[in-house]
């Protein structure tokens, strides 16, 4: 494998790792705002590294852009969700949790 | 066995177990809310799936209608149900609609087995290779005008498959209509963050629509998946709070969602003057009748997906 | 055993699993999901046994096919939580009349 193949898979990795932590923060965190907080963070940075990752094995620049145009609507609709998602919850009365 | 084989059943297992796992959590869930939600996750691992096996096309189409759609379609159902059943039942069943979830019976077991058992003993004894219909689409590919094989089939070779379910479509949205429609839900106005949201995402999907379209001729997409990505434009738009004016309510939208079953009948008249058969094009301007067939019909399927979830008859909507 | 028909059986047992939930569930939106999985399952094994090929293309026709089916479904879907809907405007329960214990 080519130094950029090692490099394309070390971000990949990264991205997935990323990903891991968001779920395991899903699955262990106490209320939902908080579950929010860490599935919609670590998965945004976890699928920006992965577009990085797939980016550096495009090839053509079209295709990298496009990969680029995924990540940021990918960015821009979670973001958009995880509000609308804790303002539904907020309306329904679910209280933040306190220590 | 070479490591790659080895990988890919490392990735096979826990997708096709995955699948299973969901497909049983979705249906044994006490909560119907639960249910849906399974259900879309249940969908995203099918569209991985299907990317798995080698279908791009049909993963972009189970993304957008399966997944996007469908759980649209029944998040909105639920909270009919539930706002309607509020008003019914004053004791405030709360999230407790359809939680009855019976004993495993055992007459149903039986037919459950043992279907399972005939259907996999079928499936197990069929040839380990089998061309199927794919020599004959590679024959013909080159004359069909694309050069994307599902467009092909869909289009060009079983574009009769095609029409009827235009027409299919067509007669959902007219049954949805004869029954008059459900009622209609107070809705919550759109906060500033979802309108800008829909404000910045309905170009870029219009944009994503058509160059789907375009591409559809030798890449994955197509008539569908372009139908379906403006169908939850519209359903965006609608969550949103956007309605269309009155004046486009009548004749324009009526007319955009017969377009589609229509100019496919069209298009099987005219090649049955030219050709002598129905919805055979003649070779030199099959692609540009191809492109003018998906066209119309993506904005068709989009009108009538999100005339779909919306629910309500033109007529009511004009009348308030 | 080859990958497609690992994902055929998987898709039987989708099928299977829809089946019994349609037949043992009371309740109208259950149904319909369990009708949206059977449908799922069934997809499934045509387009894993199109994937026998000995080439790398997979069978484009059962490909087509699931893109209409897929369609399709949503539609009947749609048409059929909307009988529902009316269904629990009428009587105020979202099951079919045969099934209330009276």
């Amino acid at each position: 494998m080519t130094l950029s193949e090692y490099f394309s898979a070390a971000l990949l990795f990264a991205g997935a790792f990323f990903f891991l932590a968001g779920t395991l923060g899903l699955l262990r965190f106490p209320d939902v705002y908080t579950r929010l907080h860490a599935v919609t963070k670590a998965d945004n940075v976890g699928l920006g590294l992965m577009v990085a990752g797939l980016t550096v094995q495009a090839e053509t620049w079209t295709a990298a852009g496009k990969l680029l145009l995924i990540w940021l609507l990918v960015l821009l609709t979670g973001s958009t969700v995880a509000h609308l998602i804790s303002r539904g919850a907020l309306r329904r009365g679910i209280q933040l949790w306190k220590l | 066995m070479e490591a790659i084989t080895q990988l890919q059943y490392a990735f096979d297992a826990p997708l096709g177990l995955g699948l299973l796992w969901l497909a049983w959590r979705t249906l044994a869930c006490q909560d119907l809310f639960e249910a849906v939600v399974s259900f879309a996750a249940f969908g995203l691992l099918m569209s991985l799936a299907w990317v798995r096996l080698d279908a791009p096309d049909v993963a972009l189409a189970e993304v957008a209608v399966g997944v996007g759609l469908t759980g649209a379609l029944l998040l909105a159902a639920l909270a009919k149900l539930r706002s309607s059943k509020m008003n019914e039942d004053a004791a405030g069943q709360l999230g407790k609609e359809g939680s009855e979830v019976g004993r495993p019976q055992w007459l149903p077991l039986v037919v459950l087995l043992s279907v399972a058992a005939g259907l996999g003993h079928a499936v197990w004894s069929l040839p380990l290779y089998s061309a199927g219909l794919s020599p004959e689409v590679a024959l013909h590919l080159e004359t069909s005008g694309v050069s994307n094989p599902v467009t092909a089939v869909l289009l060009n070779f079983r574009a009769y498959d095609t029409l009827l379910e235009m027409v299919v479509l067509l007669l959902a949205l007219l049954g949805v209509w004869t029954l008059g429609g459900t009622a209609r839900r107070p809705e919550a106005a759109p906060g500033p963050v979802l309108d800008t949201l829909v404000r910045l995402l309905v170009p870029v999907l219009i944009l994503v629509a058509a160059y789907l379209l375009w591409v559809g001729a030798h890449a994955p997409g197509g008539a569908f998946q372009a139908g379906a990505l403006l169908g939850a434009m519209g359903v965006l738009m609608l969550l949103a709070g956007w309605r269309l004016r009155t004046s486009l309510m009548a004749l324009p939208l009526r007319l955009t969602v017969v377009a589609g079953p229509g100019a496919f009948v069209a298009m099987a008249v005219i090649t049955l003057f030219i050709e002598g058969r129905l919805l055979e094009y003649p070779p030199q301007h099959a692609g540009t009748l191809i492109l003018i067939l998906e066209t119309v019909a993506a904005l068709s399927i989009g009108a009538t997906l999100a005339a779909l979830f919306l629910g309500s008859r033109p007529q009511d909507l004009e009348n308030r | 055993m080859s990958a497609a028909f690992a994902y055929a059986l998987v898709g039987v047992g989708l099928f299977s699993l829809g089946l019994y939930a349609l037949i043992v569930h009371a309740h109208l939106l259950r149904k319909i999901l369990a009708i949206n999985v059977m449908g799922s399952g069934v997809f499934l094994v045509l387009v894993a046994l199109g994937g026998r090929t000995r080439e790398a293309q997979p069978d484009a026709v059962p490909h087509a096919m699931v893109i209409t089916g897929i369609v399709v479904a949503v539609s009947a879907s749609a048409l059929a939580l909307t009988l529902m809907l009316k269904l629990v405007a009428e009587t105020g329960r979202a099951e079919l009349p045969t099934h209330r214990r009276e």
